[in-house]
């Protein structure tokens, strides 16, 4: 078996440090770095995508071939030329203010990451000072909000006017999920998409970043 | 105290409506004394909780609570308990949460004097302590704030205080996102009831102080949690029953020390503790999936002594709002119940709920009550030690569950049947005591927890 097959079976296992071996052992071969990254890493992770999708992976094997890409992208980076070594861009990411709840989020979280974002986490209870302020400070592609009560999914608006009056609503895409919040909502209060669950976050935010 | 004998003798003694240890409340309504009672729950829509808001806020639960009381006169209902479930922001205003303690008392107590309905408030508050990682369960003006807030509420005629506490959960979102069972058992059968030991001795304390009942705490945050990760298909449904079983021994804490039910409905763990210490149980199933889906609609109300909508925001249907509309639901569900009993045909229904259910799903098969009942005599029979019944129990979850894979009474997906294997070896190698497994995976979660407020070094 080729390298780099073996590189992407032992992603699709998710086994961190074949991972790790293999992409050290692809190089050592002369294969370059955009061609491991292509056709081992990214490659090993649509098969795990397609894997979850189809209910043969669940959240803990996506998040374990997550973490072993990392760890061969961690190899590739010094070797990647301009764009290819970058991420697939940042994502800032908060549950609005008055709301605890954490875990859907952060499920969101680790699918991005597993998809090559960057992903700021703001926690719980953001208010709107420290969106705005993230949004400036790290200009992400996209800006994320989580509501799990009829009571706080009203503050998603808020944040949206907060940017529209800090004259930035237009250089960052507005996402928004949570139980009470539905697609008529997120175009009521001018967010860019809605996704019930993590993985279909993780296809909109894809689509919304899209060049 | 710590209970070292089982309340129950068998799982065939154990049905619904009835409870060895009966609970009354002020106004004399009694739980688990022989009939099954309709314990309703809402939230408002949306709308935010702003002081400018508050007068339309308190209207709205005025309103609210009118037209299940309401509802309850038209279809002839004598007793009925309304949950009021604080948000965030009525635990941390602790003024506000009294206020609308107060509103909802009012409007019951008007029933009770007007068509003579018997009814009963239990004020469930937010555990607000899990805003900032890792959380300051014991030092922070947090606890400070969740306990005064029990105090105004007890005192503006709350009859029963309850709360789904949070303790451990630091550890346990991520666990349950990564399948870490180790860090499940460190959250609900280390931190967890170090967390539930402190609090209920003030939940308790207040609740005596105000005469008020001190009803209970559920693992709503964790085997909930992993239910419905199970239900949208990123976690297995055998890792859910497991730790469905695992979180008994940390809710059971409660009543140790002093919380006497009916424990509050998002506990389905709750029959165990049932089985072990008598207390009466409120429970959720089909009539709860206005708030969510389960697999255990039917399985659920077995040996439940309350039967509750999980929670419900107040929207218009053709027939009213959905308050009163599901309020009429839940009490066509506990008349059938109650009609059974009277009739001597309690058991029948019993069985065939379970029968409707068992082995459809790993978390309903351990919602039978021949399993619960098993299961709490493992936790009795493991010690006191919590770390001790929970690994326990766990083995115990696993063992059923295997089991009927084999025999082929339920049918494990091919992932789902690797994943148990991995959580029963997983389980097999624990360490035997509590300090062991503490050194073990203390590097582990560094940083994610503070031990100083678990009592911990």
């Amino acid at each position: 078996m080729r390298t780099l097959d073996k590189l992407r079976e032992a992603l699709i296992e998710g086994k961190v440090e074949e991972v790790k071996r293999y992409t050290q052992q692809a190089l050592d071969e002369g294969i370059p770095a955009k061609t491991i990254l292509d056709q081992g890493l990214v490659a090993g992770m649509n098969v795990v995508g397609i894997r979850f999708r189809e209910g043969e992976y669940f959240l803990p094997e996506v998040l374990l071939c997550a973490k072993a890409m990392h760890a061969g992208l961690d190899l590739l980076k010094p070797l990647l030329a301009g764009e290819s070594a970058q991420n697939a861009g940042t994502i800032v990411l908060g549950t609005v203010k008055g709301d605890l709840h954490d875990i859907g989020k952060r499920i969101v979280k680790a699918m991005l990451e597993g998809a090559g974002y960057e992903v700021i986490d703001l926690g719980v209870d953001v208010d709107t000072e420290k969106f705005i302020e993230s949004v400036k400070k790290h200009k992400p592609l996209v800006l994320g909000m989580s509501a799990l009560l009829t009571t706080t999914m009203r503050y998603m608006k808020t944040v949206i006017d907060a940017l529209q009056e800090e004259g930035i609503r237009d250089k960052v895409k507005v996402i928004v999920g949570g139980a009470p919040v539905n697609e008529e909502f997120a175009k009521s209060i001018g967010a860019d998409g809605y996704a019930p669950n993590a993985g279909e976050a993780v296809d909109l935010v894809k689509h919304l970043t899209a060049v | 105290m710590k209970i070292r004998e089982m309340a129950y003798t068998s799982a065939q003694e154990m049905i619904f409506g009835f409870a060895k240890k009966p609970v009354t409340v002020a106004n004399g309504l009694t739980f688990g004394n022989g009939k099954v009672i309709p314990e309703v729950n809402f939230t408002l829509p949306p709308m935010d909780l702003a002081h400018e808001n508050v007068p339309e806020i308190r209207e709205r639960f005025k309103d609210i609570a009118n037209r299940i009381m309401e509802r309850c006169v038209e279809v002839q209902q004598e007793e009925v308990v309304i949950e009021f479930e604080h948000l965030f922001d009525m635990t941390e205003r602790p003024d506000f949460g009294a206020q609308l303690t107060k509103d909802l008392k009012e409007v019951i107590e008007t029933y009770c004097q007007s068509h003579g309905i018997k009814s009963a408030l239990r004020v469930t508050v937010a555990d607000i302590r899990d805003r900032v990682r890792p959380p300051r369960m014991r030092s922070g003006k947090e606890i400070k704030t969740m306990l005064r807030s029990f105090e105004l509420c007890a005192d503006a005629g709350a009859d029963i205080l309850s709360i789904e506490s949070t303790g451990g959960k630091e550890i346990s979102d991520n666990a349950l996102m990564i399948g870490d069972v180790e860090g499940l058992l460190f959250a609900l059968g280390v931190l967890g009831p170090r967390d539930m030991d402190f609090l209920w001795k003030e939940i308790v304390s207040i609740a005596r102080r105000y005469d008020v009942v001190p009803g209970g705490d559920t693992a709503c945050g964790f085997a909930n949690t992993a239910m419905q990760l199970a239900h949208q298909g990123l976690l297995p449904k055998v890792l859910a029953a497991v730790v469905r079983l695992m979180s008994a021994p940390r809710s059971l804490v409660a009543v140790e020390v002093g919380a006497v039910g009916p424990l509050k409905d998002c506990g389905y763990e709750n029959p165990i503790i049932k089985a072990i210490a008598g207390v009466p149980i409120s429970m959720e199933g089909k009539t709860s999936a206005c708030a969510h889906s389960s697999p255990l609609g039917n399985i659920a109300a077995a040996v439940c002594d309350l039967w509750s909508n999980e929670s419900v925001q107040d929207v218009k249907l053709l027939s009213g709002n959905t308050p009163e509309v599901f309020t009429e639901m839940l009490i066509y569900d506990c008349r059938l119940m109650n009609t059974a009993i009277k009739e001597k045909r309690a058991e029948i229904l019993r069985d065939l709920m379970v029968h409707s259910d068992r082995f459809l799903d790993p978390q309903a098969l351990v919602l039978d009550p021949k399993v619960m009942y098993e299961a709490a005599c493992v936790i009795v029979n493991a010690g006191e030690d919590k770390f001790k019944q929970a690994v326990a129990v766990s083995r115990y979850a696993y063992e059923v569950l295997k089991e009927a894979e084999a025999t082929g009474k339920i049918r494990l997906r091919g992932v789902e049947a690797k994943w148990l294997e991995k959580i029963g070896k997983i389980l097999e190698r624990l360490p035997k005591e509590e300090e062991e497994f503490y050194a073990n995976v203390k590097s582990r979660y560094e940083g994610h927890f503070i031990p100083e407020e678990y009592g911990l070094n």
